[in-house]
């Protein structure tokens, strides 16, 4: 079995020789909180995106999904509203940051990794701008 | 070996299968949350077009694809859960490999029920032409 080629930068996480998993970073203050950071909303989606999934799946049929349905009845009440925004919360953060580390991961040519990097936090941002958008100014139908 | 990309090169059993699944799905999830924040936005920009997309969601291969997506988030899910196990309590390391197949074992048991029902238009169809429902 050869050895991974060393690559030029040392990598800024280490990964465990057993499980594979990254370990707590040490020597940056930035990477220990993105690692932080995709646990906690790691746990916080465990719940939010199941339950979305099971909810959006298994109590209504997505044949009765309709634009019309998400204004009368998924989204008539203030609570699944913020519930949906929460859950876009977690997922943007935690689904960029994901993507910030399989970035770093695989491309290594640093003016390319610096313009990837942008065009993924810009894509992060217009997805909150027109996500939170869509939820605070469907109007109610119930209310 | 170098020709290998980097995603299947053997790096240790159970932990790095693990690792490249939840890599995969982590990034098809990433995808699919990109494509569901816009069609909820045309939700409340364009109506008639979202409603348009919604018969993709609801028509066959559409119901495979949730199927798929179902199998990526429950997977990520499970095995995101097993990471900080092993990240908050490093003992469990040397269980890591009982861990992952338990990940499997909630996986078939939430996974396979979860998956019919998504399913339903397609297998109730099919067993009312058998004659074996009414």
């Amino acid at each position: 079995m050869t050895r991974e080629v060393t690559p030029t930068q040392p990598p800024a996480v280490e990964v465990s020789r057993i499980s594979r998993a990254r370990m707590r970073p040490t020597g940056s203050r930035r990477e220990l909180f993105a690692w932080y950071l995709m646990r906690v909303t790691g746990v916080a989606l465990f719940v939010l995106a199941l339950a979305h999934f099971s909810i959006l799946h298994f109590i209504w049929d997505p044949a009765v999904q309709t634009a019309d349905f998400i204004a009368a009845e998924r989204w008539n009440q203030i609570f699944w509203r913020g519930f949906d925004w929460l859950l876009l919360m977690t997922v943007l953060f935690h689904g960029f940051i994901g993507m910030r580390t399989v970035v770093m991961d695989y491309v290594r040519r640093p003016r390319l990794r610096e313009f990837t990097l942008i065009m993924l936090y810009t894509l992060a941002l217009l997805l909150f701008v027109i996500g939170t958008q869509v939820i605070l100014t469907l109007p109610m139908r119930g209310a | 070996m170098s020709r290998i990309p980097l995603l299947f090169r053997y790096r240790g059993r159970e932990g790095m299968v693990a690792w490249a699944f939840h890599r995969i799905s982590g990034v098809g999830i990433f995808a699919f949350v990109v494509l569901h924040v816009i069609d909820i936005y045309l939700v409340g920009g364009n109506p008639k077009l979202y409603d348009e997309i919604l018969t993709f969601y609801a028509s066959i291969p559409g119901r495979l694809l949730e199927v798929v997506l179902g199998a990526a988030l429950l997977y990520h899910a499970l095995n995101g859960l097993r990471i900080i196990i092993i990240d908050l309590w490093p003992r469990m390391t040397v269980h890591h490999r009982f861990l992952w197949w338990a990940c499997w074992v909630i996986f078939i048991v939430l996974g396979v029920p979860g998956a019919l029902v998504i399913l339903r238009p397609v297998w109730v169809p099919l067993l009312q032409q058998l004659g074996l429902i009414s």
